[in-house]
């Protein structure tokens, strides 16, 4: 492998996976895929931290994804424990449904 | 094309199918496993950009517990898809039309301003060796020591929250 991808290709990649996350964010009505959507777009972060630590030779960048990894985790546990609960309550999760806080 | 940019296309082609994949598909467990094989592209871009560690999390963590959690949570409300009900209309294009803006416009930058030329180094033998994951533990460790614990709280806090967000209240029928 003699001339490796440029930089920018993968800025591209990276911008294109976050906006179908948002883009998932603004068009499903499952609450579930809204979730892994947001996933995608840390996913897409991730990408472009891992490319410029790569490009500029350091490593901080790996250690950001590192600690964007276990938000996400944590992120994850949290808003998946609120959509049962949700579920529990009002027997439905659609978020178009769902415009009230009062249980 | 040689061999290095022939990768990235094929996993940047898998990587943005399975993410169209995710947004497209009805059931909410058809989106769960488009998800894994998007992270599992993404993982070998962290190969190939010479972070083995962090390629190996991503399939532990996110592709591994993550999406286990996702799939349980999925089957347990039984919320494969949602009834068909009543959309917000304006919602869906107004969507679309503010992605496509977004996308335009961080191509726009991307390719006009800010000439970004550096090219990645290619994977050697000095970046996938042992030695670069000793160098990621001692800055995990000694220079990032204090995020590293916050981090441990964090998720001390989530484990706890989610125990108190999921126990049932005494005398809650049963759903």
């Amino acid at each position: 492998m003699t001339n490796a991808v440029p930089l920018s290709y993968y800025l591209g990649i990276s911008g294109l996976l976050f906006a179908l996350g948002i883009l998932g964010v603004l068009i499903r009505r499952n609450p579930l895929i809204i979730f892994m959507s947001i996933e995608l777009m840390l996913n897409g972060a991730n990408l472009a931290f891992l490319a410029f630590s790569n490009a500029f030779h350091v490593l901080t960048g790996q250690i950001f994804v590192f600690f964007v990894m276990t938000v996400a985790a944590a992120e994850v546990a949290v808003g998946l424990a609120l959509i049962v609960v949700i579920f529990r309550t009002k027997h439905n999760i659609d978020v178009d449904v769902l415009n009230s806080l009062k249980g | 094309m040689n061999l290095s940019l022939l990768l990235f296309f094929v996993l940047a082609a898998v990587a943005v199918l399975s993410a169209i994949g995710l947004l497209v598909s009805r059931s909410a467990l058809y989106a769960a496993l488009f998800l894994v094989l998007n992270f599992g592209a993404v993982a070998v871009y962290y190969l190939v950009l010479g972070a083995p560690f962090i390629a190996m999390a991503q399939i532990t963590v996110y592709a591994g517990a993550i999406m286990v959690l996702f799939l349980f949570v999925i089957m347990l409300l039984g919320a494969e898809t949602l009834p068909p009900g009543r959309a917000l209309p304006w919602q869906r294009p107004l969507a679309i039309g503010l992605s496509i803006v977004l996308i335009a416009e961080a191509a726009l930058l991307l390719v006009q301003r800010l000439k970004i030329t550096a090219i990645l180094a290619a994977p050697g033998v000095e970046v996938n060796t042992v030695a670069s994951l000793v160098d990621l533990g001692k800055a995990l460790f000694q220079s990032y020591l204090l995020p590293f614990e916050v981090t441990s709280v964090l998720l001390l806090v989530a484990m706890v929250g989610v125990i108190v967000l999921a126990k049932r209240e005494k005398g809650e029928v049963g759903s």
